[in-house]
């Protein structure tokens, strides 16, 4: 082994650190936590486990957190993918500027955002919906998807879309059949960034949830706040939140690098 | 400048190659002159590459050596073998301006400001340069910054060789010829041994003294561009040189006598070994179409400018001609001709006739 | 090169309607407010630019800002090196790079309060792995409740253990996709490994690193969620960066008008700042 991979193995380490104490701390009881300290579970329990998936609030949180990335990951990327493509292949009047425009709306910071869309829901009565989070989270992941989705497209040669026609597909049948296909790597990097950003997102989902699409991490912080400080049902609902993403990067494992490589980020 | 020698040179990309087929180079002795032009030509995947690889220290090989100057260099790392590459795609210091990626090798070696300072300029006149030397490279053509990939060989005085590895893929076709002239040009003024790379025939033809053909990790035939041509030692050879490649025909020996299809033909010269499969090989450009001979039927007949390639069938077996007279007609009943001193046989691929007197 | 075609509008369209939506709505609301008194009961008064002056000249906001530059500077210093360093050191190929990067993304697939959460735990004085170790193994006194510093340190800690992640994997597809070539002809070349770094690594890299700081530069200067849940801006006020400052404002005060006329403010700083920076760094490309 070469003397260099210590660095990425030290990092790695210095990154599993909290995790692991974080799934140590869900295995314990809550006696055990406030007792002292211990490096391992003493009285391995699963009660903590047990109670999430047995009390509605925790398991439904669960899964409107996932109804609602899912939705916006699909929203975000049938919107940006024709956008994508004219940003690609067109020149328009105000291209560029809409471009720019576009990439600044990732810049808005979310606390600034927070009432005002509190107000804009409401008032089109979709508040305490699963899809008012998820045109909400469009904001910062349309033009993110958009940009990477971009750059893959310009990677094919405009040949393809030339040969195509001449071959006699109308413009929908290749953009699904023959274009989308070929650029499959970029639409799944594009899915993992919009499902990466909706699932961490807190600010904007707790603001636009009461009761019925309450994602579960909010339903954290309330536990965290209210029932005194049930750590080990905290650090549960916790590990829980960590597995939906580690899914879905076993899945894109090989694209992550790959994506950022061939689009032109 | 030196003389390259390999001496057994085997080389496998496997851990524990077991059976002959786990090796990229089967086994390579070559002894290159001080200062040649040569070619290292093969289809892809014949190991060319990777012998180049080897040479320039890139790559160790699994077992024998590369002496330089009867110096032995196999253990020796790329920089101190002072050897020159340039790869098929140009690599360039984008960063830096066409001046400093000149002077890159030079400084990397602690010679002094003037001398970087005259040799520079020296080479970028043979370049024709000058006048984007102060450019960021970044912003050069494709053969300017395959140029500049030369030059940062030429800047050395130290070079052994220069080595050139498909250098011409990403140039477009006009362009191609032209740095084709120039890089044999630089060839002649500065007299350093240089290798190139390549599946192009015309390439490794205009270019090298001497080509050495490989295939599937060995070598086929050392040869001159004429040697190559008129006399190949094996039909890959014969096949893989020329446009199109030579007939490569199925024979039989009756009562002493080499027969095609039944019709008996006159060789260049005695046949010293007629065991195995045999075959007769004759170049398209020595099929004349006469009035006696093998009959056949036209079945092709392709303009190619000045001369034309003409497709003939012998009982389903194409025969290929080349003729600079006025062509036959598709379908047409003609008789084959074959020179006979340029007529040989083959023996399980390999040679199988002597030049007759 | 691109066809002249005004029928891209048509394309966009969609992303156009949904993006305008969630931005220009939102957006004149918050304008609205910051030209507007309000004493509750839906009535507004116009007060014109008021509010900016205000804010322009509170200690509070110039407080929060210095923190908040202070947060940033500090957390691209350390990631940006660290992450090229560390996707550097990375293996180019072979069974660990998938292992390595599925590992690395971990963190930035946890939802920001849970960063929070977990990091609380983690460092509480006495059951906490590192507040532990940090007390009572290495002796060194530790409460980030009560020490500015410590709080800071770990707030900071917590962002390069968050984020590092996307600056190694922004370098490291940039590294990999330079050409094999570009390594042999630089050992040819007697490079050394710091001209390799200098001269092909790093302008290889200078695209995504743009991208790099940029998002990096971005999201910690809108950062809330983390740093809430782990100090609640405390002790005192010295983790409370511009988000936090303007929730408390928007929400714990319900002070709208000053709170919508420092959003914009905020807003504007990010805006010209990222401006500045992608500016700076593609000037060469053209």
């Amino acid at each position: 082994m070469k003397p260099r991979y210590l660095v990425p193995i030290i990092y790695i380490l210095f990154l599993l650190l909290p995790i692991y104490w974080l799934i140590a701390m869900s295995f314990k009881t809550t006696n055990e936590i406030l007792g002292g300290f211990s490096l391992f579970p003493q009285n391995f329990t699963l009660d903590n486990y047990r109670t999430i998936f047995t009390e509605s609030v925790w398991y439904w949180g669960y899964f409107n957190s996932i109804l609602y990335v899912s939705l916006n990951t699909v929203i975000s990327l049938i919107a940006a993918l024709p956008a994508a493509y004219a940003f690609s292949r067109y020149s328009f009047i105000g291209d560029k500027h809409l471009f720019f425009w576009l990439l600044t709306n990732r810049m808005a910071p979310a606390a600034v955002f927070a009432l005002p869309f509190f107000q804009l829901y409401s008032s089109v009565g979709l508040f305490d919906t699963h899809l008012a989070v998820a045109l909400a989270h469009c904001l910062f992941n349309i033009p993110l998807a958009v940009w990477i989705l971009e750059g893959f497209m310009s990677s094919v040669p405009k040949e393809l879309d030339e040969t195509a026609y001449v071959d006699g597909y109308s413009f929908h049948r290749f953009f699904i059949t023959v274009f989308i296909p070929s650029i499959k790597a970029g639409v799944g990097v594009a899915a993992f960034f919009c499902f990466m950003f909706s699932w961490v997102e807190l600010l904007l989902a707790k603001t636009l949830t009461a009761v019925d699409a309450k994602p579960i991490a909010a339903t954290m912080t309330r536990t965290a706040s209210s029932a005194g400080y049930e750590l080990g049902l905290l650090a549960a609902a916790g590990v829980l939140t960590i597995i939906p993403g580690a899914i879905v990067i076993y899945f894109v494992r090989n694209y992550i690098a790959k994506g950022f490589a061939l689009g032109r980020v | 400048m030196a003389r390259i020698t390999l001496d057994n040179l085997r080389h496998s990309y496997s851990a524990n190659p077991v059976s002959t087929d786990d090796y990229a180079l089967k086994e390579i002795d070559l002894d290159w002159t001080d200062g040649g032009a040569y070619a290292l030509l093969g289809p892809s995947g014949c190991g060319k590459s990777t012998l180049l690889n080897i040479i320039s220290g890139l790559l160790n090989p699994t077992s024998g050596r590369v002496l330089f100057d009867g110096k032995d260099v196999t253990a020796l790392p790329p920089d101190r073998r002072n050897i020159a590459q340039v790869f098929q795609f140009p690599v360039i210091y984008d960063t830096m301006t066409v001046y400093d990626n000149l002077a890159f090798p030079l400084r990397n070696r602690g010679v002094d400001h003037g001398q970087i300072d005259s040799r520079v300029h020296e080479i970028a006149t043979m370049l024709e340069l000058t006048d984007s030397l102060s450019t960021r490279a970044s912003h050069l053509t494709p053969d300017n910054k395959q140029k500049i990939s030369m030059g940062r060989g030429l800047v050395r005085d130290d070079v052994n060789a220069i080595m050139f590895d498909e250098p011409l893929t990403v140039i477009d076709p006009e362009l191609k010829w032209k740095l084709r002239s120039k890089l044999k040009e630089l060839h002649q003024s500065i007299a350093s041994t240089m290798i190139y790379v390549t599946h192009d025939q015309t390439e490794a033809l205009t270019f090298a003294d001497q080509v050495v053909v490989m295939q599937e990790g060995e070598i086929v035939q050392i040869g001159t561009p004429i040697e190559l041509f008129e006399r190949p030692l094996h039909t890959f050879v014969g096949h893989f040189i020329g446009s199109p490649g030579m007939n490569i025909l199925p024979a039989e020996l009756v009562g002493g006598a080499i027969r095609f299809l039944g019709h008996a033909v006159e060789l260049e010269g005695p046949v010293k070994n007629n065991q195995g499969s045999l075959e007769i090989g004759i170049r398209p450009e020595y099929v004349r179409i006469g009035t006696t001979g093998i009959p056949s039927v036209i079945r092709k007949v392709a303009d190619i400018g000045r001369r034309t390639v003409i497709e003939a069938n012998v009982n389903d077996i194409i025969v290929n001609a080349i003729t600079e007279d006025v062509p036959p007609e598709q379908g047409e009943e003609v008789y084959l001709e074959f020179k006979p001193s340029q007529t040989r046989l083959y023996a399980d691929s390999w040679i199988a006739t002597e030049v007759g007197a | 090169m691109k066809t002249v075609n005004q029928h891209g509008w048509l394309f966009v369209l969609p992303v156009l309607l949904l993006v305008a939506f969630n931005a220009l709505v939102p957006l004149m609301t918050v304008v609205n407010y910051s030209v507007q008194e309000t004493f509750g009961n839906n009535q507004f008064f116009w007060v014109g630019l008021r509010w900016f002056e205000e804010i322009l000249q509170s200690e509070r906001f110039h407080a929060a800002l210095g923190r908040q530059m202070l947060f940033t500077v500090t957390i691209l210093i350390i990631e940006i090196p660290l992450g090229v360093a560390i996707a550097l050191a990375m293996p180019r190929r072979g069974f660990w790079v998938p292992v390595c990067l599925v590992l690395m993304s971990l963190p930035l697939l946890i939802p920001w309060n849970v960063v929070g959460a977990m990091w609380n735990i983690f460092t509480l004085p006495d059951i906490g792995l590192l507040g532990y170790t940090l007390n009572n193994v290495l002796g060194i006194d530790y409460n980030m409740t009560q020490d500015p510093l410590a709080a800071w340190i770990t707030v900071i800690v917590m962002d390069v253990w968050h984020w590092t992640s996307l600056v190694v994997l922004l370098s490291y597809a940039g590294l990999i996709s330079i050409p094999e070539a570009y390594y042999q002809a630089a050992k040819i070349d007697g490079a050394s490994n710091w001209s390799v770094f200098r001269h092909i690594q790093l302008p290889k890299m200078k695209r995504v690193l743009t991208i790099a700081v940029l998002l990096r530069f971005m999201d910690s200067f809108n950062i809330y969620t983390e740093p809430f849940v782990l100090t609640g801006g405390g002790p005192g006020n010295s983790t409370t960066l511009l988000s936090i400052d303007l929730v408390k404002v928007a929400l714990g005060q319900f002070d709208l008008g000053p709170a919508a006329a420092m959003s914009l403010i905020y807003f504007a700083i990010t805006l010209a700042v990222s401006w500045l920076f992608y500016t700076l760094m593609t000037r060469d490309d053209r």
